[in-house]
């Protein structure tokens, strides 16, 4: 542990024991430590008083930096409420409660034993189990002696402060993953390897050997094995069929169903009736090769959402005015008319009014644009800004859920379940007719057949239903988009689930979002115009932009580099505007032009954000800091344009559109000024036009057409962070391989047909011999798995060919791990 | 070779065995999370004695 210590020490001179971050201003000395804030001090403090400092020597510097968490002591408040306690907790019984937390800090092993520790600091916490892919922690502890309150500041309290949403208090919990499928999987596995071992001394005329008693124990062990198999494993083939046949369609459920009960039904009138072997362990085969792809297409991505809205996000509580008295209330709880306050870094929950004389909301939860807007006195707030800077009280106006924003989520297209597949996947398509082709050779069969020989019409006929269950074919799509899926998975590409794949397959136009997906504020490209400043004026600099959260500053910020910060007089951050700073009696102002006392020199042609720099009213120098578009975007659009309609949706002023029209072509439809109920109406008429839309966005008022769009892709940049409800989530850095994966989920369309063709060739040879009645069980137990296998087999390999020829060949794991 | 019926019993009572025991493990959430379980493994116990606090290094 010390040694760790000193080896840093030599590397950086004074950087966090704690977190790692370079400590620029005050070092915090402590224990012959450094901490570059109070909150880091604090949280060695109580590690360090609890004997928990092992907690260093996992990992280097595994904390969280400090500097920015609230210390306010009323903020838990709302966690005494019964209502809320009831909504969070997943167990209670007289002495201990269990509750789940998601803790986003949660990043390497430190983290896990420190938090599995938790009951060393206290004694009322049982134990606590870390989930690490998830980030959740379950704590378990004695409410008699600690409260849910008292819990959740001790974490916050040692750097891991849970967090809770709105959406955590939403009536319905989510069910526990489904393992009904696995059971199945496991059942039809077992039964299907026992009944080949007691088929096989059949087929191999061992048993005849061994004498009638065993050749009777083994077919009525078959038939024993064969009922869960029948009665459990099988029945979602049952159901899903039926429920095709009430719709008056036929799903490849159907064929699947009728080959089942064909295979039971005459295995037990051989074995029962004829005194022959039948044909159960086929039945095991086929229940457990099918389950199998559905088990291999149902991959989901844990760590992701996929459906959440904007309860996701908010608050659970909110500090309410009363009488000058502050209360921590839930959310739900605020009313019209109810002044709340909202502090640095907090979300507006409702729109409201505001009291205050000014504030700078950043909208970039719901644009994407980063940059705080500024807003006087007496104007609406909307629901998700968030405030930068000093505590602002607001006039609630509308309650939370019927905001400007929020109230898209009332809107139609959400209320009702999806209803998007429109578009039937290939393979029910096509189960139709072979349904009805497979009845009528079976029919044929039995008809001609039944004109010599009766037995042998029902033979030929039921030979024919067994032969032709449509194993392989309805193998072939859940092993190839299963697979594309995963390739995806490893190219930062996430689907919610494999049917997305054969919709992305089909669209013909493309629409993007502007900010935050074509462009990234955070690769904001930053230059200085202006005369050449001196070691010290950037020293005075590094100084003013340290002291402000606002993004142009800590972009300026990024700009200056390792710069050593000079010591101000007096500092100043006016919300929104700027920075006013006193250095050796000088005056230096940083901010916009319409903070400034004189009037700047104009720059032309430049269309980004602009900060002025004025000493002792002499303007000195411009930061330009332009919209950053993404690398590769030029790339992409142009190799996209030649095969998709393209469409801009921006919900900024139009004074980029030149700039864009130059940068990627007049092909590209651009719409600006777009709040985000038009960019649900622009998609919807789209729709109205015949057109399959692939919408791209990434903030909060794409949701809405994220929605309605036959794919919505949310593209984000931390994959473990915001995303709205979507099909599907791109990792930002990924986003100019969109063509590829366009591409890709179209061979993929190619890859299932293939397998298709192979799985017709089994099927026609199968029929070949079944109409003959010459389908011997032997010849059944070995076509079906051969059948099964070759077909996966071809499935994999060819959409790993098809991967690697596209590029997409990444063996990297996902990121999050 | 009667003895095979036994044989054959005790055989699917052992897979039997086996299958119940997957069901249990999957109820109890043992394939739930598969990757914190091989991190908590490498820590260390500390026993409740004091003077065993001096712990050797660990490297990443």
């Amino acid at each position: 542990m010390e040694n760790t210590a000193t080896e840093k020490k030599k590397q950086q001179q004074e950087s966090c024991y704690h977190c790692g971050e370079p400590c620029d201003r005050d070092v915090l000395h402590f224990d012959k430590k450094n901490f570059c804030c109070s909150g880091c001090k604090t949280v060695y403090s109580v590690l360090s008083e609890n004997d928990l400092c092992d907690y260093y020597a996992l990992a280097d510097s595994p904390g969280q930096s400090q500097k920015s968490q609230s210390s306010r002591n009323n903020r838990f408040d709302y966690l005494s409420d019964r209502e809320v306690i009831d909504k969070l907790i997943d167990y209670q019984d007289k002495e201990e409660t269990h509750i789940t937390f998601f803790v986003p800090m949660i990043h390497c092993a430190s983290c896990i034993w420190l938090l599995e520790n938790l009951y060393r600091l206290h004694p009322g916490i049982i134990s606590s189990r870390v989930d690490f892919v998830k980030k959740k922690v379950q704590v378990k502890y004695r409410q008699e002696r600690i409260e849910l309150r008292a819990l959740v500041a001790l974490m916050a309290r040692i750097g891991y402060e849970p967090r809770i949403n709105l959406s955590d208090l939403g009536a319905e919990r989510k069910p526990k993953a489904d393992r009904r499928l696995i059971y199945k999987l496991a059942v039809a596995g077992f039964c299907f390897g026992n009944m080949m071992f007691f088929s096989l001394p059949e087929y191999f005329s061992e048993a005849r050997l061994l004498g009638k008693g065993f050749t009777n124990l083994f077919r009525y062990l078959n038939v024993l094995l064969s009922l869960p198999v029948f009665f459990f494993a099988a029945t979602d083939y049952y159901r899903s069929a039926w429920m095709a046949l009430k719709n008056r369609t036929v799903n490849m459920d159907v064929p699947i169903a009728m080959g089942i009960v064909t295979l039971f039904v005459y295995s037990l009138f051989e074995i029962f009736l004829l005194g022959q072997e039948g044909y159960l362990d086929s039945l095991g085969g086929l229940l457990f090769f099918l389950l199998l792809g559905k088990w291999y297409q149902q991959k989901t991505f844990d760590t992701l959402s996929f459906d959440r809205d904007y309860t996701a996000y908010f608050p659970v509580a909110v500090t309410r005015m009363k009488k000058d008295q502050e209360e921590v209330v839930p959310l739900t709880r605020v009313r019209v008319g109810d002044i709340i306050r909202v502090r640095n870094e907090e979300l507006v929950p409702a729109d409201s009014v505001l009291l205050n004389e000014e504030a700078a909301i950043d909208y970039s939860f719901v644009t994407g644009e980063e940059v705080p807007v500024g807003i006087r006195k007496g104007t609406v707030i909307y629901a998700g800004g968030r405030q930068k800077g000093p505590a602002i009280e607001l006039l609630v106006q509308k309650s939370p859920s019927q905001g400007y924003l929020t109230d898209l989520w009332n809107h139609a297209a959400f209320s009702k379940e999806q209803q998007k597949d429109s578009l039937a996947s290939l393979a029910n398509r096509i189960s139709g007719k072979f349904t009805l082709t497979v009845l009528v050779i079976a029919f044929g069969a039995l008809l001609y057949w039944s004109m010599y020989d009766l037995s042998m019409g029902i033979r030929a006929f039921t030979a024919v239903l067994i032969i032709t269950c449509p194993c392989a074919l309805a193998m072939s799509t859940p092993f190839t988009l299963g697979n594309i899926m995963r390739i995806f998975g490893r190219n930062g590409f996430y689907l919610k689930n494999s049917q997305v794949i054969e919709k992305i397959a089909a669209v013909d136009t493309l629409v993007f979002d502007k900010t935050g997906t074509l462009t990234s504020p955070a690769l904001a490209r930053i230059r200085y115009e202006g005369e050449k400043l001196s070691e010290e004026t950037l020293g005075v600099l590094k100084a003013m932009v340290s002291y402000s959260v606002h993004p142009l500053s800590n972009r300026v910020n990024r700009w200056l580099g390792p710069v050593i910060p000079a010591r101000l007089e007096q500092v100043q951050e006016i919300p929104g505007k700027g920075l006013i700073a006193r250095y050796k009696s000088q005056r230096i102002v940083l901010g916009a032009a319409s903070f400034l006392e004189t009037q700047p020199k104009t720059i032309k042609n430049f269309r980004g954000n602009k900060v002025y720099l004025v000493v002792e009213g002499v303007h000195l120098g411009t930061f330009l800091i332009d919209s950053g578009i993404r690398k590769g975007m030029g790339k992409m659009l142009g190799d996209l344009k030649t095969r998709f309609a393209l469409h801009l949706l921006s919900g900024d002023q139009d004074h980029e559109r030149q700039f864009f029209e130059k940068e990627w072509g007049r092909e590209m439809h651009m719409h600006f000024r777009q709040s985000p109920a038009d960019k649900l109406a622009r998609i919807q008429r789209l729709q109205q036009e015949g057109r399959q839309v692939l919408m791209v966005g990434d903030g909060l008022n794409d949701a809405g057409a994220l929605r309605v769009s036959q794919v919505g892709i949310a593209v984000t940049d931390d994959i473990s962070h915001f995303s709205p409800a979507s099909d599907a989530i791109l990792d930002g850095k990924r986003l100019g391989y969109l063509p590829k994966f366009l591409g890709f989920a179209r061979s993929g369309r190619k890859v299932i047909k293939a397998s298709f063709a192979l799985s017709f060739t089994y099927n026609a040879v199968g029929i070949f011999f079944a109409v003959q009645g010459l389908v011997s069980p032997v010849l059944c137990a070995i076509l079906m798995p051969l059948s099964s296998i070759s077909v996966v087999v071809f499935t994999t390999m060819a959409t790993n060919l098809l991967a690697y020829t596209r590029g997409l060949n990444h063996k990297s794991a996902a990121t999050w791990k | 070779m009667e003895v095979i019926f036994v044989l054959i019993g005790v055989s699917l009572l052992l897979a039997g065995g086996f299958l119940w025991l997957f069901f249990k493990a999957m109820k109890d959430g043992q394939f739930d999370d598969q990757h914190t379980p091989a991190i908590r493994i490498l820590f260390e116990h500390k026993s409740k004695n004091k003077n065993n606090t001096k712990k050797p290094n660990k490297s990443e």
